[in-house]
């Protein structure tokens, strides 16, 4: 326990004193405050439009419409983003050979990849919650439900982490940065394109492929509904891609 | 303390490291010497369980490096060739992380950390990033990290690269200090060192141990049959070769280099377990010739390690 913490502790010192969180935090922050200010503007204009033409105005739910689209958003910026958070975590203890410290100390891999991946789970914590100063606006003009909104980020949260996961195995596998973060990014794309492929196919193909994608199960979470297929379907993902990096050090030993 | 016992690494088909065997008591300082590349890293990756071997054994602390990594970690301090920093932490933050990976209990965390601190120097810039540091600060860190949670054993990989000579005479001397409470083992390939600071040598070329004795008795062993002295003398060459050749025990003189004028230098072999130096400074002075220099030439480990390396090619 003592080593997840001090390798959380040192990953997350060393996201914080490189630009990379800073920049990472700026840009998800103005993306997703540009869309919930423009997702506020449609619903504006809808309402104006509607009422010049005479008919009465159909009467939708406001912060709901704008929270999902918000999320809807949110999920590619973090396809963009979140390779960048786990690009270094081995690659960079690989090139400065520091990963000759920790697997020369009683830190098993187990404990070395438990202490990153919490490091940037924390981080996507920290994005959600400056995120959440703009939904909170919502709360002072209106009054949304505020469940569909944490089913929401619950949602979203899952698949950071599943993301998270893929990129830390990426990470293991090289110890170049920048091919680290392409190839977490390519991976995750086609995981996220995969349900286009879906459409053109037809019966158990169909429901298998829907099924691999990254992004069909989000669905249902930013609609408000948490379902346990669901999240079953992220945590799998997440454990696959850090067992599959641990197999990946423990293999590196046997290459030297 | 340390027992390889037939160890051999196959990289992509080439043998890194060839059934080497040796065995490092308590207490010991063990040299391992090899020029680069002949396997003096990988063997102590072994060590350190960084990685398997492909065939045999090792033993530390009675513990199997493979089958029982953990324990084994538990007990070595390792600085490998490039020290593993991390350059955007200062040497204090960095140790006590590396105190607290190690698994140093929390109280005595803060006195480990600065009793290392303290023994390699680095008192004046602990709060320094280390990014910023020079190679020789860099090399001391990583020192002082193999040394947190006292190691029983200390595998050091070029503990003195890049360092100046006031810092490498520290290094060694803090070897030399650490060799009553840990067992060491370092590798480099200055010779000098190893004479300085360990009590056994294993010279290890293309992946095969080649020689392995106490420094005096490498050279030794390797002196072979004559005692050599040198002589600088300022007189007629062949005059003088006469003369020196007339003497009871010289075996051979050779005739080298003019040094300028009439001083011409002489190897002499004389035969073993004779000291010839104050015959051999009468019987030219007798002459009445310029007698520059005399010294006796005891084979250096340099010598040693040439003559055993290119035995090897040859």
């Amino acid at each position: 326990m003592q080593n997840i913490l001090a390798i959380w502790q040192r990953e997350m010192r060393s996201y914080f004193v490189s630009p990379i969180a800073y920049v990472v935090l700026t840009v998800f922050l103005f993306l997703s405050g540009l869309i919930f200010f423009g997702n506020l503007r449609e619903v504006y204009q809808y309402t104006m439009s509607t009422a010049q033409l005479g008919q009465g105005a159909q009467p939708i739910d406001v912060p709901a419409y704008v929270t999902q689209s918000m999320f809807r958003t949110v999920t590619v910026i973090l396809l963009f983003l979140l390779p960048m958070m786990t690009m270094g975590l081995f690659s960079e203890e690989k090139k400065r050979g520091t990963i000759e410290l920790l697997l020369t100390t009683p830190v098993g891999n187990t404990h070395a990849i438990l202490g990153k991946y919490l490091a940037s789970l924390t981080f996507l914590l920290i994005l959600f919650a400056a995120s959440s100063i703009t939904i909170s606006s919502l709360f002072i003009y209106s009054h949304p439900d505020w469940k569909p909104i944490l089913a929401g980020y619950l949602g979203l949260f899952l698949y950071g982490a599943a993301l998270l996961a893929l990129g830390l195995f990426i990470s293991t596998l090289t110890e170049n940065q920048i091919i680290a973060v392409i190839v977490t990014f390519g991976v995750s794309l086609v995981l996220w394109l995969i349900s286009v492929f879906a459409a053109s196919a037809t019966g158990a193909v169909r429901d298998v492929i829907n099924y691999l994608s990254v992004i069909s199960h989000l669905d249902d979470f930013i609609k408000g509904v948490i379902d346990t297929s669901h999240v079953i379907y992220y945590v799998t993902f997440a454990f696959v891609a850090l067992f599959l990096a641990y197999r990946s050090l423990e293999s590196m030993r046997w290459k030297g | 303390m340390i027992e390889v016992e037939h160890v051999s690494k196959i990289y992509s088909g080439r043998r890194a490291v060839d059934d080497v065997s040796f065995k490092v008591e308590k207490g010991e300082v063990l040299g391992f010497l090899g020029p680069n590349g002949a396997g003096k890293t990988t063997t102590m990756r072994i060590l350190t369980c960084y990685m398997p071997s492909t065939e045999g054994t090792a033993r530390i602390a009675g513990y199997d490096v493979f089958e029982d990594s953990l324990e084994v970690r538990k007990r070595i301090g390792y600085l490998p060739e490039n020290p593993p920093l991390y350059p955007e932490m200062t040497i204090k933050s960095y140790l006590e992380f590396v105190a607290k990976i190690k698994g140093t209990r929390a109280n005595q965390r803060k006195s480990q950390v600065s009793e290392a601190i303290g023994k390699c120097n680095l008192g004046d810039v602990q709060n320094r990033i280390i990014g910023k540091l020079s190679k020789g600060y860099k090399q001391r860190v990583g020192l002082a990290q193999a040394l947190l949670n006292n190691p029983e054993v200390l595998i050091l990989d070029e503990p003195t690269l890049g360092l100046d000579p006031k810092q490498i005479h520290d290094i060694r001397t803090l070897i030399k200090g650490l060799a009553s409470t840990h067992t060491v083992i370092l590798s480099t390939h200055i010779l000098p060192e190893v004479s300085m600071t360990c009590n056994r040598v294993v010279i290890i070329n293309k992946g095969k141990v080649v020689a392995m004795d106490t420094p005096e008795g490498l050279a030794r062993q390797m002196r072979g049959a004559a005692e050599r002295v040198s002589l600088t003398v300022e007189g007629p060459v062949e005059a003088v070769r006469e003369k020196l050749s007339g003497i009871d025990g010289v075996l051979n003189v050779e005739a080298g280099d003019s040094e300028g004028g009439t001083s011409v230098n002489y190897s002499v072999e004389c035969q073993l377990d004779s000291d010839l130096r104050r015959v051999l400074a009468a019987a030219v002075v007798a002459q009445g010739w310029g007698l520059l220099e005399l010294r006796g030439v005891s084979l250096s480990l340099e010598d040693v390690f040439i003559n055993l390396i290119t035995k090897e090619e040859a």
